[in-house]
């Protein structure tokens, strides 16, 4: 048995508007807000690195739940937008949050390597103690890379998540999840050293519209959840307009979809702990109902978690 | 109602367009069709014709023209 026992977060200051994002690649701001839903995003600083940023997020998860880094007994570091290949930021935020000792690990998974930290750690907290799961992201360090494409540049925004999972107590049981690789479609997002991401997103939009609903649909199954009955889905942050696609594939009205990319774009695998740190605070778990976390990226990778509250 | 008619009876329900595509017209590059109309097109596909695109079909290249739709629904025949 696992608990979720707090959120974090961190956001850069400076927001770049979709008017300023858009003159990068000559579109206009209706047209980013039209297919994407997203009005602005945040662009860390120069100075900050990746591992800066999930520090930050994991600190203000810490200090939420009254405790140290110290205190744990792992910490998890989901990025896809590294500053280098090894070591990852994993063990510099680590160091950064006082876990100097405590092992750390890095998922160097895009969009859903959070989903799959949570997960994961939900195994092995009740051996290893609690463990933090970070995702963090600096997308303006590659969103900048040339040539820069129209329908990538506007998408990404820099960010930090965080959540804190324990064997003992929480805000909510982590009942069940599902996590799925599929490796075909590996070449339709990729992102190389130093070049740009490369995204078909056709086939990324295809995919996802499909397997996201798919993945909810068949935890909920399990547990006999009808998906109206859900609390809240707290999803990975692509698109606005895939958002509100599974909502209607899952027969929910999209309000019950938290959304923040609004505010804050694509943070890749930050964005659904963003998500669910701003959720906690606004709304919140509510005793014995169901939420469901769920997430899509590059590999692809995806999955869905179901979380009681208690 | 011949397969073709009940095709771009299909895509221009899903794109909210009248436009008659050619058969090896893009969709896509015609403006017909975008990221998020090809999901609907599969599903309207799928309901029509009785089948269920496995998701190592899903191929937006495999949707992209009238001729490529219909040669992978006579493929699952």
């Amino acid at each position: 048995m696992a608990f979720i026992k707090e959120f974090g977060c961190w956001l850069p200051i400076r927001a770049v508007t979709s008017e300023e994002a858009g003159s990068w690649v000559g579109a206009d701001s209706t047209w980013v807000k039209n297919v994407s839903g997203i009005e602005e995003r945040r662009f860390a600083t120069d100075e900050d690195m990746v591992a800066d940023l999930a520090a930050r997020a994991g600190n203000d998860c810490l200090e939420r739940a009254g405790m140290q880094g110290k205190d744990l007994g792992m910490v998890m570091v989901a990025s896809g937008s590294g500053e280098r290949t090894f070591p990852g930021p994993a063990c510099v935020a680590a160091q950064k949050m006082g876990a100097s000792g405590v092992p750390a690990l890095d998922l160097t998974m895009a969009s859903a390597g959070s989903l799959f930290g949570i997960s994961l750690a939900a195994r092995l907290a009740a051996q290893l103690g609690p463990i933090l799961v970070i995702g963090a992201e600096k997308m303006s360090r590659i969103v900048a890379r040339e040539p820069q494409e129209r329908g990538v540049a506007v998408l990404f925004g820099d960010g930090a998540g965080a959540c804190l999972i324990t064997a003992d107590s929480g805000k909510a049981e982590i009942v069940d999840s599902v996590l799925n690789t599929d490796g075909s479609f590996s070449e339709d997002l990729t992102l190389e050293c130093d070049r740009p991401i490369k995204m078909n997103g056709r086939s990324v939009i295809l995919q996802a519209s499909r397997k996201i609903p798919a993945a909810i649909r068949s935890l909920l199954e399990q547990y006999s959840i009808d998906p109206p009955d859900v609390l809240a889905f707290l999803m990975h942050q692509a698109n606005q307009n895939l958002i509100d696609r599974v909502a209607d594939a899952l027969g929910v009205p999209s309000a019950k979809f938290f959304s923040n990319i609004r505010k804050y774009g694509n943070t890749s695998s930050a964005s659904m702990l963003i998500a669910a740190a701003e959720w906690s605070r606004e709304f919140g778990f509510e005793p014995g109902e169901p939420v469901i976390f769920a997430a899509f990226g590059a590999g692809f990778n995806w999955g869905a978690l179901l979380a009681r509250g208690v | 109602m011949d397969r073709r008619a009940k095709l771009i009876e299909i895509i221009q329900k899903v794109s909210k367009q009248d436009a008659v595509p050619g058969a090896d017209e893009s969709l896509f590059e015609s403006g017909l069709l975008d990221s998020f109309g090809l999901p609907d097109l599969i599903s309207a596909l799928e309901k029509e014709f009785g089948i269920q695109v496995p998701d190592s079909d899903l191929n937006p290249r495999k949707f992209d023209t009238l001729e490529r739709i219909e040669e992978y629904l006579d493929s699952r025949n």
